[in-house]
């Protein structure tokens, strides 16, 4: 029979890098709104048409798609933060953070479709 | 003076209640701790923790006016009247300003706050250049008060799982030790996303800390050590 460890010795051994992704999407994420308000500050878009213009370049739309997948993945660490604060039964805390996941998963999907699939 | 006290005994009181005391402060009652013993000739139901009354033993720690800190260094001498008086915020109550500090402590515990080596002791002492112990410097000092782990809000969320400023600022310093040995075993057990990462760089621990130590920066170092060992 498996003897139950009395108490975990060492660390989950995951953390760090969650924690490092945090930084390093969050300076993704500032860089972009720099770059974005300077593009919106030099030629602002006067209508719909010119601001679809300025998506139609691939370069915007390569950016965007980092921007928004570094904003997904910087809130599923949020988010999980928020979690493991508040939320103590670990059940709920489970579910909720699977809610969490297939929602930004569905977000990140839905940000294909806008910037390359989406013709409206 | 104006004072409103937490005061909770568990075997007469139903629930807690705030106390008022006016007291007349003699010429040499400078600090907190000075007037909450002169209270206790009015009162000696009182409770608090005390003992080196000059900010070495770190025994009365109080939430004073809504910000931890040791009665025993603040001075009466600008405080807010009424002065508010509660026990330390998120451990349990023991009785009036005494706090149950089990906790704390099983945390400061976790981290091995002891030197490991397994080299024969030397004939002298393990030597250190001045260089090396002034990696200590700023970290030595902490007296365990819990002024900064009853400060924080994920201290206060999870006491069994989060170490805690006190113990992380403790688990550093045997980080910096040059004489440690058990560098990479200390960063094993931290790397976890409770012990170490719930700390979010709110620095209420280094705001509050009596002893002017920076909890949250000795944080940052062991993160710091724990990137350089990883990417």
């Amino acid at each position: 029979m498996v003897k139950r460890p009395v108490r975990a010795v060492t660390g989950a051994h995951y953390g760090l890098r969650d924690w490092l992704a945090q930084r390093v999407t969050a300076a993704v994420m500032a860089i972009y709104t720099l770059m974005l308000a300077g593009v919106l500050l030099v030629s602002p878009p006067q209508d719909y048409a010119s601001f679809k213009t300025l998506f139609d370049n691939q370069w915007m739309r390569v950016a965007s798609f980092l921007f928004l997948l570094s904003l997904f993945w910087h809130a599923w660490i949020g988010m999980r933060n928020i979690l493991m604060d508040y939320i103590h039964a670990a059940g709920i805390r489970l579910i909720l953070e699977i809610l969490v996941i297939l929602s930004l998963l569905s977000y990140a999907i839905w940000s294909v479709e806008i910037l390359w699939i989406g013709e409206g | 003076m104006k004072f409103s006290i937490y005061r909770f005994d568990p075997d007469k009181d139903e629930k807690p209640y705030m106390q008022d005391y006016e007291i007349t402060l003699e010429p040499a009652d400078r600090m907190l701790l000075d007037a909450l013993i002169r209270i206790k000739t009015v009162d000696d139901s009182l409770s608090l923790r005390r003992s080196c009354r000059e900010g070495v033993c770190g025994s009365d720690a109080m939430n004073i006016n809504g910000r931890n800190g040791l009665a025993c260094i603040t001075p009466v001498k600008g405080l807010r009247e009424p002065v508010e008086l509660r026990p330390l915020p998120g451990l349990p109550v023991i009785r009036d300003l005494i706090v149950d500090m089990t906790q704390f402590f099983k945390q400061y515990h976790s981290i091995k706050p002891y030197l490991i080596n397994d080299d024969p002791p030397p004939e002298t002492e393990r030597l250190q250049s001045p260089e090396e112990r002034a990696e200590l410097d700023g970290l030595y000092e902490c007296i365990l008060c819990a002024c900064c782990s009853t400060a924080c809000p994920s201290f206060w969320w999870n006491p069994d799982k989060y170490v805690g400023p006190a113990g992380l600022l403790q688990a550093y310093r045997f980080l910096a030790d040059s004489r440690d040995q058990a560098t990479a075993e200390r960063l094993d057990y931290l790397e976890d996303p409770y012990r170490l990462f719930r700390c979010h760089s709110i620095m209420n621990c280094t705001d509050v800390c009596p002893k002017g130590l920076n909890p949250m920066e000795a944080i940052s170092q062991i993160k710091t050590m724990m990137t350089k060992r990883t990417i």
